[in-house]
């Protein structure tokens, strides 16, 4: 990076974000290069334009956006920095099946928000980035008044390409199909809720955000094109995913409540707040709709993967007209799976 | 902790719902209700009706507090937060509730009334304490056993001298209710079906007491009153089906590790210290039932709403094609309504049964219709 010369260093330890650093001057400069290039460190930024350029392969690339605006921004087990990188990269990895190239990254900042914060959190974006081996290399800063916007939020973008043959799409899923789940269900969302209302369920919960795409990498080695549709169950849990995969297929699901992964803690904690944890969120973890011939082989390379090590094949796509996902409980009656009405969440992604 | 052993649970659901299934005679029919929303809910999400022989039926009563919350009072509490001096402080599950001319509290948000949504009444009173210049109204709601923290806050309220706070008083009496289904089951010309017996509240009991229900007795109908795991639920269920045999028609207390005879005496001091019952109150879907309700005596005045912002009850019509009624007196079942699933959905609810997920509309959306359509296949 070259050299910039400012008047005077920027504060990052006892400083907040101004209006100023918003409005296109000298200051904005200051808080783009010493916090963000430095946290993200690459030869685009480096170069200092407005965008950057890359070169195209052939095939077939994706590309997917997100925004982040999760209250508290700081929780166990990481913090907004690490959401906003690795749910944009499991969007590329996790429905596509691609390999994420690059990402940008545009920040809405609350004038009044510690410098400090900003540091760690674009610290770990960057950290998250190095780890998936993708570049964040492109961005943008606002900086709006105080009270119209909680702190801060995160918006970012990702590019990735598709190994050939490979198409993974809501509207794939054929009756007979298995339904995998990579883990256990709403350890992110309920983490995040406790937090929130300090409750007393933090122990031992941390959130599960983590990059997907190596866990993607084994299943697509193991499973090929047997591989359907793969979905990450963040906001509306397992449940919107299914139903959404249900209405795109025009399918039915039939699952079995207790092989579906749910820990103990997580199970306590919606029992008290009146929640389902299939209607939780999740991050770091996946759905994977897979031919029922590749079903065995696929969960055997989840399981052998560190992220996927509580895999379960949770139950099968069936024909319905309805489209309903249903499910066996643990009681032995039936219920339907349905989506989470209103929003009794907090916001959690 | 109830996940300690799920599969065992399992096994023991299996052998009490062959129990039932054994002694529950094919000559008869065995129409249970249960009347709190936790046990509709309970039943629904666990998918207990697979579990019973086709002679038991299970109807769901009335008893969740959201649902029986009539329009008129979600009016009132509207026109409370269209003044900009005040802040409603409300549980989540009444921001959907439906007013009339399609409006609600999360309409009225969204329009930038202040309303907060709480998780204790302790947040209600540290909301008044930090904003002195505001007025605080907390939105009580509930049976029995929501009605005693309302009390200590009010006494909390009291002690700290607040003067910018009060309670919007929605507490209704459970026994009353129950008394109005089995005693006058034809409110609103909808016909009734027979009940032969009623799964009594479990968290309500542990506040009045299984006294309470000894009324019922005068009905000849049998009471169990029981919990909130699925276990409690079958369990009660096969003793109401051993009372209907044997033409007892007793009330008893499955729940006993938590319920006694007397309840919580304190509990029920404190509440009728502070409280009184109303001559009428409006239940969605039951009409007006007489002592149905509670309000604020007298002395307590300040920290009345009603009294304090002059709030009128102005009546208004309900949706005609609702079936509510009818419903909740297992006349008619949630898909035999009009409205059901096509305007009226849990993110749309028209009436009150459809509101929180303790309603029998919302239940059977959530988790049952299924069954309106079924074709079973093995996951
Ligand atoms: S479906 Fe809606 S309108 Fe019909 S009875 Fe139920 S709550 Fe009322």
């Amino acid at each position: 990076m070259r050299a910039k010369s400012y008047q005077s260093k920027l504060d990052v330890r006892n400083g907040f974000v101004e209006l100023r650093h918003g409005s296109g001057g000298r200051a904005m400069s200051q808080l783009v290069y010493s916090l963000f290039h430095e946290a993200f460190g690459n030869d685009w930024l480096a170069r200092g334009n407005d965008q950057s350029a890359f070169g195209v392969q052939t095939g077939r690339m994706v590309m997917t956006t997100d925004s982040y605006v999760v209250s508290p921004r700081f929780f166990p087990g990481g913090n907004i920095g690490f959401l906003a990188v690795n749910g944009t990269i499991n969007d590329v990895v996790a429905m596509a099946g691609a390999r994420p190239l690059y990402l940008s990254a545009s920040f809405i900042i609350e004038e009044g928000y510690r410098l400090s914060d900003l540091k760690t959190i674009a610290g770990s974006m960057g950290e998250a980035a190095r780890t998936a081996g993708v570049n964040i290399i492109t961005g943008d800063t606002k900086v709006v008044e105080r009270g119209k916007a909680d702190g801060l939020f995160i918006s970012t973008t990702g590019i990735g390409v598709l190994p050939d043959g490979l198409d993974l799409s809501v509207d794939n899923a054929r009756i007979g199909d298995r339904v995998l789940v990579s883990g256990s269900l709403g350890d992110d969302g309920i983490t995040i809720m406790s937090k929130r209302q300090n409750l007393p369920f933090q122990s031992g919960l941390v959130s599960d955000t983590a990059p997907l795409h190596d866990l993607v990498a084994v299943m697509v080695t193991a499973g090929g094109s047997g591989i359907r549709v793969m979905r990450d169950p963040t906001r509306g849990g397992l449940a919107a995913t299914l139903n959404e995969i249900a209405n795109q297929s025009g399918l039915g699901f039939r699952l079995r409540e207790e092989i579906i992964p749910v820990k103990p803690t997580v199970a306590a904690a919606c029992e008290l707040l009146g929640l389902d944890p299939l209607h939780v969120a999740n991050e770091g973890k996946l759905v994977a709709i897979v031919a029922p011939e590749t079903a065995d082989a696929v969960l055997a390379a989840m399981k052998a993967h560190a992220l996927g090590c509580d895999a379960a094949d949770i139950g099968c796509a069936v024909e319905d007209d309805h489209q309903f996902v249903q499910m066996l409980t643990r009681f032995g009656g039936e219920r339907i799976v349905e989506w989470l009405s209103g929003d009794q969440l907090p916001r959690i992604c | 902790m109830r996940y300690a052993d799920e599969f065992r649970e399992g096994v023991i659901a299996q052998g009490l719902a062959r129990a039932i299934a054994a002694e529950a005679s094919s000559e008869r029919r065995y129409r249970f209700m249960e009347f709190c929303g936790g046990h509709t809910h309970v039943i629904s999400r666990h998918g207990l009706e697979d579990m019973l022989p086709t002679t038991v039926r299970m109807i769901h009563g009335p008893g969740c507090p959201v649902c029986v919350l009539p329009t008129s009072r979600i009016d009132m509490a509207i026109s409370l937060v269209d003044r900009p001096d005040v802040i409603l402080c409300v549980y989540g599950d009444l921001m959907r509730a439906p007013g009339s001319q399609g409006r609600s509290l999360s309409r009225a948000k969204a329009m930038g009334a202040d309303i907060r949504m709480v998780y204790s009444t302790l947040d209600a009173i540290q909301i008044a304490e930090r904003a002195p210049d505001r007025e605080v109204v907390f939105f009580a709601i509930g049976f029995e056993t929501t009605t005693p923290p309302t009390a200590v806050m009010i006494r909390h309220a009291e002690k700290k001298q607040l003067r910018n706070f009060s309670v919007f008083c929605n507490h209704v009496l459970t026994p009353s209710a129950m008394q109005s289904i089995l005693g006058s089951p034809d409110v609103d010309n909808v016909g009734s079906v027979e009940i032969d017996g009623l799964v009594g509240p479990g968290h309500v009991s542990i506040i009045i007491g299984t006294k309470a229900y000894e009324f019922v007795d005068g009905f000849g109908k049998p009471v169990v009153i029981t919990g909130f795991e699925p276990l409690d639920m079958m369990q009660a269920i096969l003793m109401l089906v051993r009372q209907v045999n044997e033409g007892r028609s007793e009330v008893e207390n499955q729940y006993s590790r938590a319920v006694t005879r007397e309840g919580n005496l304190r509990a029920q001091q404190e509440i009728s210290d502070m409280f009184e019952v109303r001559d009428l109150f409006e239940w969605r879907g039951l009409g007006f039932i007489p002592h149905s309700g509670l309000k604020l005596k007298q002395g307590y005045a300040q920290f009345d709403a009603e009294m304090r912002f002059a709030l009128h009850e102005q009546r208004v019509a309900h949706n005609p094609a609702c079936e509510c009624g009818a419903i909740l007196r297992g006349v008619k079942r949630p898909a035999d309504c009009k409205l059901f699933g096509c305007v009226c959905t849990p993110e749309t609810p028209i009436g009150s049964c459809m509101v929180s997920s303790e309603g029998a509309c919302s239940a059977h959306w959530s988790y049952g219709r299924f069954r309106d359509h079924s074709r079973r296949q093995a996951p």
